[in-house]
């Protein structure tokens, strides 16, 4: 397996346009002779149909939610940045592509991440004239917060709900071309296999989740917007439906993947409250420009009431390990210094699994400062909704957080025009790799998944078709095809033998079982003993799982079991990926920390001299070690610094 | 399901509109004629004046009556046209279903309305026909004498009395209706129209149910 | 309360009367089950999940429900809990309803959205593809990708944005149909035509997207509005009803000229 980036040299501020003019184009009068397959419909999926079916490709979109609209960017609160420098505060393009590469633990490619910066800004402008209603000042003008501890004011937000504000605008552009008939778009359908025929990717099969049947589609390109795979962790902050059965399967067959021990952990999310969880709800980021963290000094005090914890008895450790940054510290580090306080065994709430797992983020001091109002206008719906579900209101007592698995900077390996190893498989958003590095800063993955979206793949997927269509179109596909047949029989044998099993435990429970395994061993902190183990035990899971799954009901109806079945199968062969590229990355770099890589002060240790590459598996078989394989990354332009935030 | 182009009236909103309308026109008629009839408070000699001077005009009495009869026509088919449709959007109802947010007047909409347009045909028989009708002689141009002789007929009066409070609770939740289905909506604004509609129900109300009331209790003799 | 007490509460049970329907040729009816031992501070969701898993170790299909985000946006969820869509508590979706808001020994009646035009595909899972269709009738802005004027050009006055941000919060879960007595879908129709009414961005199309919304709207099978106000009671993100009087003036002054 080659890995080439395929990104253009020289300049990097001039490196996508050249590109873009050295790329190929295909004929007004051509394009609509070449159809292309969408899955997902999150921003990155509904603004790529949306915009390929505008410049005149066929398209056809795909998404396992029964609309569009409920995709899970639109549970994205805080923002999306661009280099706008609307507020004249210093910020550029350059700035933006520099900080997030820092950001991201310079484990990223750098010209991916300057060509994102570049566009951010044409998503504002494009999502403004879509009528996305985003904050405004008292002059009309669109106003911007900081986030997440940038220097520079370039986010742009909708209130609390900027992802909801984005998908809308994508959907209704996406609606907009399935009403001129230039976009077929299956709801309820979830992509159970890729096809590739004599190497190129040239269809899927699709499970129509309401008549359980199994449906083929042949096009030119097949591009996936499937999003990441969090919920390997069972407990995350992504929608139950989300999964990772779309890029599992076109990484069985021959698509790499790349990264993927690279999970990042949001600091601000509401604790686990008991076995019943079923889902983790995350708390804009924001919070902690007011809220100060801390936990009893005593472990005698956890039980105890918060207001009869005198000052001199609480800790508030952020401030007293990172004086500069104090409670604005990066994710990462805000994460793991509570799963140090609680592991200490000073957590506080209600006590699960035997542990109290669960800081304060208190309110009361600004609130003192500021008074009640000025905090209800800047966080009034957060505390509303917090109240709403643990019942405590933050204005009176502090307000518990935890950890949780948040968003996924690995994927599939895509080059710089964002196609797989697979010639024609192309992957945004979420599921790819590319962007973020080890580490995504606040406000961006809303703005990766639009600029893949609407300014990115449209062209490169024209490329494609302009330099290699002739190609393309010289092998004939359909459904009837061998490889199709084979693809379709294999689907058809697998749903078979999960109905066949007729075991003891849920799907559920396995799931359940494996997030804990991962979060175990590969969640916060990673140590050899623990990786090696949870290979493991995730090996006996997923045997046990095939000898003993339940699933009721019929395959040819609508079966909720045996959906999640299918994905919780996925998981349980890339939960062990996971771990493997974990236990191979022998340093801790941005949302991946090895115990064994720390200094002595316990902050995360790079390793730049081994590890600056980009590991990218290949699958080998499901009980097959995967092999690795690198691609070095070059830092030309950012230097490689160890970041301090003390 | 790919849409037919509907015409204005098939849809909801075009049927509504015309009921809004109409609507308008029968609340003005009934404004006017709640207006002519408290004349009675002045004496037999101006009401039955006025009853007159609207008979000296023909043309223009006819004309209201057949703007009147269409309104009546058009209000109660979109009503019913509605109400089939709007049946026919929920064929199974619910086990159980707890209203949040209706008012009686909302609820009582299409009986009370009903019981408006059987009261209307009764006080037209009762003022024309008369004593099969009303079990008393009606002399024509003796206006004053005819509602007094009528209403100290408690059994009429009460029917009277009722009628209006239906009227009062159609009029109180159509007038307001009136203001969304034809689009008056001003946020500085919009907090009123439950008292305009609230005020013109009221006034009716009140006004009409004055002339029985003062009947019954011998003010009006 | 404080959090600390509150882990003493004791688990609940329940008493649920579930619509099942095996699809949506099928008759339906309701099938009673107890679940034991229910953490107050579990979402109703949750609870439901639980009952699934002792169904599916009793060997009895467990109950089909949508729902995906669990945080009360992405519109998902919905079911009618006792008569009111989402239950009981003002603004808040199913999946963000907990346990606690009921007693132990509840009595609870689940049913699924009922109206002609979200026909029920199985239990408490609805089709509200009809919603899609409304926006794909004229609920956008015709921009292509590509290169609009700067965001900044032109200014919007920040009343304007904010009402139409408001409008803009629908998360088309379909309980304004469920809660009116006309299975009205006007509450819907209504926020989008607001939201893009109130831009600059929207005026071009204004009386086009008036025009094809209602009458897509009207064809589904919707009913009408009698103006109840069940749609802006059972509204989780507190959408107005007087948009719809805004739907209502562009859809008349649209088919006027």
């Amino acid at each position: 397996m080659e890995l080439r980036s395929n990104a253009p040299s020289g300049p990097i501020e001039t490196a996508w346009d050249r590109h873009r003019f050295d790329m190929k184009l295909v004929n007004p009068a051509n394009k609509r002779k070449f159809e292309v397959l969408v899955v997902g419909t999150g921003l990155a999926g509904a603004s790529a149909s949306a915009t390929m079916a505008e410049l005149g490709y066929k398209v056809k979109a795909f998404c396992y939610q029964d609309s569009p609209r409920r995709a899970h960017s639109i549970a994205a609160q805080g923002g999306i940045n661009a280099a706008k420098n609307y507020q004249g505060d210093g910020d550029s393009a350059y700035r933006l592509f520099y900080d997030t590469v820092k950001g991201g633990d310079f484990r990223s490619r750098e010209r991916n991440v300057y060509r994102l910066a570049q566009v951010s800004v044409n998503i504002i402008d494009q999502a403004v004239a879509q009528g996305v209603p985003f904050a405004r000042d008292y002059g009309g003008l669109l106003d911007n917060r900081s986030f997440g501890g940038a220097q520079v004011s370039r986010t742009f937000y909708a209130r609390g709900q900027t992802g909801q504000q984005l998908l809308l605008g994508a959907y209704q552009a996406l609606q907009r071309q399935i009403q001129s008939g230039n976009v077929e778009m299956h709801t309820r359908s979830e992509m159970m296999d890729l096809i590739v025929v004599d190497g190129r990717a040239r269809g899927i099969i699709v499970r129509n989740m309401v008549t359980g049947e199994l449906e083929t589609y042949m096009a030119d390109a097949v591009v996936l917007a499937s999003g990441g795979y969090g919920n390997v962790f069972y407990l995350s902050t992504n929608a139950m439906g989300c999964n990772v059965m779309a890029a599992w399967r076109a990484h069985r067959r021959g698509a790499a993947f790349a990264n993927p021990c690279y999970t990042q952990i949001h600091p601000t999310c509401i604790p686990v409250s008991g076995e019943h969880q079923s889902k983790l709800t995350l708390m804009s980021e924001s919070l902690r420009n007011d809220g100060r963290v801390w936990v009893p000094k005593n472990a005698a005090d956890c039980s105890k009431d918060p207001s009869q914890i005198p000052e001199s008895d609480r800790d508030y450790y952020l401030e007293r390990k990172y004086p500069a940054f104090g409670n604005l510290v990066p994710r990462d580090i805000a994460s793991r210094s509570a799963k140090e306080a609680c592991d200490d065994g000073r957590g506080v709430g209600p006590e699960v699994g035997g542990q109290r797992l669960g800081v304060f983020l208190d309110f009361k001091d600004a609130i003192n400062r500021l008074g009640e109002d000025a905090i209800s206008a800047r966080y009034g719906n957060l505390f509303e909704m917090y109240e709403r579900i643990t019942d405590d209101s933050p204005y009176k007592t502090p307000m518990r957080i935890y950890p949780a698995i948040h968003y996924t900077m690995g994927g599939l390996w895509v080059d710089y025009n964002l196609q797989s190893n697979i010639p024609g498989l192309f992957v945004i958003g979420e599921a790819n790799f590319s962007d973020h590095g080890a580490n995504r800063l606040g406000a961006s993955a809303l703005m990766q998944g639009l600029a893949d979206g609407y300014f990115v793949l449209p062209s490169t997927i024209g490329n494609y078709f302009g330099s290699e269509g002739a190609d393309i179109k010289r092998v004939d596909v359909s459904p009837d095809s061998d490889a199709a047949k084979e693809a379709r029989n294999a689907v058809d044998q697998r749903i078979a033998k999960l109905m066949s099993i007729k075991g003891e435990r849920s799907p559920d429970s396995f799931h359940r079982e494996l997030g804990k395994i991962c979060w175990d061993n590969c969640g916060m902190a990673r140590n050899k003993e623990g990786l090696t183990g949870a290979i493991e035990q995730i090996q006996n899971l997923r045997n046990e799982f095939w000898q003993n799954v339940r699933i009721l009901g019929d395959r040819d109806t609508l079966n909720q079991s045996l959906e999640k079945a299918g994905r919780v199968a996925d998981f349980l062969e890339f939960g062990e990926l996971m771990v493997r590229d974990a236990l191979n990355r022998e340093e801790s770099c941005g949302g991946h920390f090895r115990e064994e890589h720390q200094t002595t002060e316990g902050e995360a240790r790079r390793n730049d001299e081994d590890f600056a590459y980009v590991a990218a598996w290949e699958f080998k078989g499901v009980d097959q070690a995967p092999e690795l394989h690198k691609e070095e990354l070059d830092f030309e332009y950012v230097k490689l610094t160890q970041r301090s935030y003390k | 399901m790919s849409a037919q182009q509907l015409s204005f009236y098939q849809t909801t909103l075009g049927k509504k509109v015309v009921m809004a309308i109409s609507g308008v026109i029968l609340i003005g008629f009934v404004l006017g004629h709640m207006a002519g009839n408290l004349q009675i408070f002045l004496g037999p000699e101006k009401l039955d004046a006025y009853a007159e001077f609207l008979h000296s005009m023909p043309a223009l009495l006819w004309g209201t009556r057949i703007v009147l009869l269409v309104s009546v026509f058009a209000h109660f088919l979109s009503a019913f046209s509605l109400w089939k449709l709007n049946k026919a959007a929920r064929p199974q109802a619910y086990a159980k279903q707890v209203s949040q947010a209706t008012t009686y007047a909302a609820r009582t909409m299409r009986w009370g309305g009903v019981i408006v347009l059987l009261f209307i045909v009764y006080h037209l028989l009762h003022l024309t026909v008369g004593a099969p009708v009303a079990g008393y002689e009606i002399v024509h141009g003796k206006v004053y004498d005819n509602v007094v002789n009528g209403f100290s007929n408690p059994a009429i009066a009460g029917f009277y009395i009722i009628a209006q409070a239906c009227l009062g609770l159609h009029l109180y939740h159509g007038t307001w209706s009136l203001m969304q289905t034809l689009g008056f909506n001003h946020d500085k604004y919009n907090h009123l129209r439950r008292n305009i509609a609230c005020g013109v129900s009221l006034l009716i109300t009140i006004g009409n149910i004055s002339i029985p009331v003062s009947v019954l209790t011998g003010c009006l003799s | 309360m404080n959090q600390i007490m509150k882990t003493t509460v004791k688990n609940m049970k329940i008493t649920l009367h579930v619509w099942r329907q095996k699809n949506p040729k099928a008759a339906g009816s309701f099938s009673t089950y107890v679940v034991e031992d229910v953490s107050p501070d579990s979402s109703f969701l949750e609870m439901l999940d639980q009952l699934n898993e002792t169904l599916i170790e009793k060997g009895e299909e467990p109950v089909t429900f949508d729902h995906d985000c669990r945080e009360g946006i992405c519109g998902s969820c919905g079911m009618v809990v006792n008569g009111v869509p989402h239950g009981p508590k003002a603004r808040t979706t199913t999946c963000q309803l907990h346990m606690r808001e009921y007693s132990d020994g509840a009595e609870l009646w689940i049913e699924p959205w009922r109206a002609t035009a979200f026909p029920v595909l199985k239990d408490l899972l609805v089709d509200r593809s009809a919603f899609d269709r409304i926006i794909s009738a004229g609920g956008y802005v015709s921009v292509n990708t590509g290169s609009p004027r700067d965001a900044n050009e032109t200014p919007v006055q920040k009343s304007d944005a904010d009402l139409a941000f408001d409008a803009a919060t629908c998360i088309g879960c379909g309980a304004c149909v469920a809660a009116c007595p006309n299975a009205s879908a006007m509450l819907f129709t209504s926020a989008k035509i607001t939201h893009l009414g109130l831009l600059p961005q929207g005026q071009v199309e204004r009386k086009e997207r008036a025009l094809g919304m209602v009458n897509q709207m009207e064809s589904e099978g919707f009913g009408g509005c009698t103006n109840h106000g069940e749609c802006e009671a059972a509204c989780p993100k507190g959408i107005r009803m007087d948009f719809i009087a805004r739907m209502n003036r562009d859809f008349i002054s649209a088919s006027l000229s």
